[in-house]
């Protein structure tokens, strides 16, 4: 049976995901949400659009919330990847962020949400306690088609006042 | 005992924690072993005599699986209302996308080399692109006429009222395509073999609407196909009736391959190749007397429905009944039809035809109101019909429908009587102009007239030893909520925890048909079937001896274990049947055309940059009445998820067509709301009504509510862009360079 370039030409690139070193095996610019989710089987990172407008395929590089649908694995050599498998801290123990999405309707038919969880992580990261427009122009990346994002500004003040409550 | 009722409470959505925490196993995330990807080789002609289908150079081409229309074991046709589309072209194409060719091969990238180097040489035919072109019949493409389907709802006699008016007021509105753009694309997983039958998985509404249709396409019993819906993405309507195609067509190559195949598209296919919502063309011709009174509506309403029948009638027909809105007008005359164009077909989007007359309808009462000297609102409050009063159809109303009173809250809850006077002055010197609309309207909820009665849904409950009971229907969770309900309907009927409850995964060779997941009927007409079959199994208890009628949770459990026990398995079942006061003439279209309605008004607040020509809308208030509310945080969820997505129809969701194809198709440059462009959006229940809906139809009181929000923005956005600028939008989607040239606007070039 032929392959393709993409199953011959691979090369080897380590990073970490999620807490763990790993070695995957892939075309240097296959995509990484393509290798995150085939190579790894971390599925919860979804591909939306394919092109960078949706966000649904959010994960963290170095810290960076990026697109992954954009991002060649070769790019990723030595860096620290987070996805949403890795944001809960057990099964028992979700994040703020996630508590806030189940507690205020921010997930309805899921698909965005991974990537939403993210992009709401980041953005109370950079600004703890952001105003409304903060909210608003933090998750303009990322499309939801189901809840017209009022219920998701809602999880995102419900996470800060849950995580000021904690601190 | 649960100390407060469970229906009415926001409880924790069932699914909520796989869905944050990405563990939600959608059907891309799924792989078989042995499996291969499916793709599709689509017409790039609009119309055309197919001559020869020519595999190109430099692919192993023995080594794909190729099927093509002479490959169907059974129908080529997709089994909906007419039988007219087939799963792939053989002879002719009707429409651009149209599949020809199917290929499948376990490495994706090499598959999609293969369906590049795939040339179609088409002798092109002449083609019809718009609904303008259909109605001219510039060339005949279907049937004798172009006409899918027409309609006519006849009350009165308009003809006799036009002498008697004091004003007759003529207007002309038009709607554009619109894509569902539900986040997650179209996939389907199939396994097919002659002895098995054929299995999918996939993302969808209705599974047994793809289990109609592979039996048809396969030539096979019911027994021999099941259909299993995996987590969804959203659908909108978009996942109605095109899974049954995509699903088709991964069983057709799994059936030749002897091997799982995965068809899951990109979002640039799916966007042109998959339905949209019908673009339309409506006619006004409304009768007045001076002081304000309703005599006579005429409305002509006309639909695009694409290449091939599709769900165009149904569409067609909700849309023509909603078209004289919720008024009082003793002659009202509404012609209708879907006619045929080269198109993709369209198909089922949130509304499903209303947001398109609806729209028509509340711009026509604002410039009657206009020539009359009239507010919006005083003309409005004239002619809203009440209880007691009937409808174009000649529907008595026995709900309460108090219209004005959900007027005068929403507009007190948008300060709208102080923002008009405020902009009017505000505006005089500002560069952004700023306004104010409203629009009044009502949505059916269920199956339109008899349909219902034809479906005759059925649910099922079943308990095991631990007295955790099973809901068992094909209703489907796509997002708005069903499996959470269905939980808490359950759970209220039986007195049980909500944690009691679960809901079986959607597959037909376990659950009984409930119907497809649309119409707004989930809630109201299913959640009743889940009433009755949850009581079913308290029943059954009962009369065999082993509970009392009044009960605790443990008394529950207990019965249940001792009832398996005993007789193996503890089950009930319960089919819909139609109050007979529920009374529809399919011929005449008269009568009850829905077992209740929603009513509402929407307040929507814009700004108009007079230098850029953008419109923003920056405030909204979606005043409405659904009945009972069984799940607050969701049924607020569904509404402003409704919204956001009419405020996309009005002024950003622009299909650009060339040829009968759609070129946008990117999110790039197909445009919705972003989080950025989203007002706030206030969403108030009035329950002050005790709901009196045409008997047996509402379970606990709930109406439907999941396409009611889709249909009052566009209006409402366009009345409140008029107030802004004084110049009349009858079309959606507003694009700023058409608000340019309206305003006056001229191109510079720089």
């Amino acid at each position: 049976m032929s392959k393709s370039d993409f199953q011959v030409a691979r090369v080897a690139v380590n990073c970490t995901v999620n807490g763990a070193e790993q070695t995957l095996h892939a075309h240097p610019l296959a995509r990484l949400l393509d290798v995150l989710r085939e190579e790894l089987r971390l599925t919860g990172t979804k591909e939306g659009c394919g092109e960078g407008e949706c966000g649904a395929c959010s994960v963290f590089i170095d810290g960076e919330i990026v697109n992954s649908c954009l991002v060649p694995v070769a790019q990723v050599e030595g860096a620290k990847i987070v996805t949403i498998e890795g944001i809960a801290q057990s099964d028992d123990q979700l994040h703020a962020v996630q508590r806030a999405f189940i507690e205020c309707g921010g997930a309805q038919c899921g698909i965005c949400t991974p990537g939403m969880v993210l992009a709401a992580i980041d953005l109370l990261e950079r600004t703890p306690q952001p105003t409304e427009a903060d909210i608003r122009a933090g998750l303009a990346g990322n499309l939801c088609r189901c809840t017209g994002y009022i219920k998701i500004f809602e999880a995102v003040v419900h996470a800060c006042r849950d995580s000021a409550m904690k601190a | 005992m649960p100390e407060q009722p469970v229906v009415g409470r926001p409880v924790p959505r069932k699914e909520g924690r796989d869905k944050v925490t990405g563990r939600a196993r959608y059907i891309d995330d799924l792989n078989f072993p042995g499996m291969l990807y499916g793709t599709t080789v689509r017409s790039p002609v609009a119309r055309g005599r197919i001559r020869e289908i020519i595999f190109g150079d430099g692919i192993p081409w023995d080594e794909f699986v190729i099927v093509t229309a002479r490959d169907v074991p059974g129908e080529n046709c997709v089994a909906l209302i007419l039988f007219d589309q087939p799963y792939l072209a053989g002879e002719q194409v009707n429409h651009a996308e149209e599949p020809v060719v199917l290929l499948a091969h376990p490495d994706k990238h090499l598959l999609e080399e293969a369906r590049r180097a795939v040339r179609l040489d088409i002798e092109p035919l002449p083609a019809v692109f718009s609904l303008d072109e259909s109605l001219a019949q510039k060339e005949i493409i279907w049937g004798e006429d172009n006409v899918f389907k027409s309609f006519l709802v006849d009350k009165g006699n308009v003809d006799a009222a036009w002498e008697s008016a004091d004003f007759i007021i003529e207007g002309e509105y038009r709607t554009g395509a619109q894509e569902q753009l539900y986040i997650e694309n179209n996939g389907v997983i199939a396994v097919a073999d002659a002895g098995e039958g054929v299995t999918v998985w996939g993302s969808m509404q209705c599974p047994y609407y793809v289990h109609k249709a592979l039996m048809k396409l396969f030539d096979l019993p019911e027994t021999k196909i099941r259909v299993v819906q995996v987590a969804t993405g959203g659908g909108f309507g978009g996942k109605e009736e095109y899974p049954s195609m995509i699903a088709g067509h991964a069983a057709l190559l799994a059936w030749k391959a002897g091997k799982p195949v995965k068809i899951v598209y990109d979002r640039a296919e799916d966007m042109a190749a998959t339905t949209k919502r019908h673009p339309s063309l409506t006619r006004h011709r409304t009768a007045v007397t001076r002081d304000g009174k309703l005599l006579a509506m005429e409305i002509d309403f006309t639909v695009d429905g694409g290449a091939y029948a599709t769900l165009s009638a149904v569409v067609l027909s909700r849309g023509t009944i909603h078209a004289a809105g919720p008024y009082l007008c003793p002659n009202v005359r509404v012609k209708s039809r879907a006619v045929a164009t080269n198109v993709p077909p369209h198909g089922a989007f949130r509304g499903f035809g209303a947001p398109q007359s609806i729209f028509a309808l509340e711009r026509q009462m604002n410039k009657v109101a206009r020539t009359l000297g009239l507010s919006p609102e005083e003309f409005r409050r004239r002619n809203f019909i009440r209880a007691g009063e009937t409808t174009a159809t000649g529907q008595v109303i026995h709900e309460e429908a108090d219209l004005a009173g959900l007027l005068e809250r929403a507009f007190e809850l948008s300060d709208y009587r102080e923002k008009q006077e405020r902009f009017a002055v505000e505006n005089e010197t500002s560069r952004t102009k700023r306004g104010i609309g409203f629009a009044s309207f009502m949505h059916g909820a269920g199956f339109t007239g008899s349909g219902e009665k034809y479906l005759e849904s059925v649910v099922g409950a079943e308990a095991d030893t631990g007295g955790r009971v099973r809901i068992l229907a094909a209703s489907t969770e796509i997002g708005q909520g069903t499996n959470t309900i269905f939980a808490q309907i359950a759970a209220e009927a039986l007195r049980l925890d909500y944690d009691q409850i679960d809901i079986a995964q959607p597959d037909t060779a376990n659950v009984p048909n409930s119907g497809p997941t649309v119409a707004s009927r989930t809630c109201m007409i299913v959640g009743k079937l889940v009433e009755s079959a949850a009581l079913g199994l308290k029943q059954t208890l009962v009369q065999s001896g082993f509970l009392a009628d009044d009960y605790t949770p443990e008394e529950f459990r207990a019965a249940c274990g001792r009832y398996v026990e005993k007789f193996g398995a503890l089950k009930s079942f319960s089919q819909y049947k139609q109050p007979p006061d529920i009374n529809w003439d399919d011929e005449k279209y008269q009568g009850d055309a829905y077992g209740a309605y929603a009513w509402a008004v929407y307040v929507a607040e814009v700004s108009v940059d007079t230098l850029t020509y953008e419109a923003h809308v920056e405030d909204f208030v979606a005043v409405q009445e659904v009945g009972r509310v069984i799940h607050p945080v969701l049924a607020a969820g569904q509404i402003e998820g409704g919204v956001a997505q009419g405020i996309g129809f009005a002024l950003y969701e622009n299909v650009v067509w060339q040829a009968g194809r759609m070129v946008n198709n990117q999110m790039t440059n197909y445009i919705i709301p972003t989080s950025a462009d989203i007002p706030p959006i206030r969403v108030y229940f009035d329950e002050r009504t005790t709901t009196t809906t045409t008997s047996g139809a509402a379970t606990s009181g709930a109406k439907g509510i999941g396409e009611l929000p889709m249909d009052g923005p566009a209006p409402a956005i366009m009345n409140a862009i008029e107030h802004a600028i004084g110049v009349s939008i009858n079309h959606a989607p507003l694009m700023p360079e058409s608000l340019m040239r309206m305003m006056g606007g001229e191109l510079v070039e720089v």
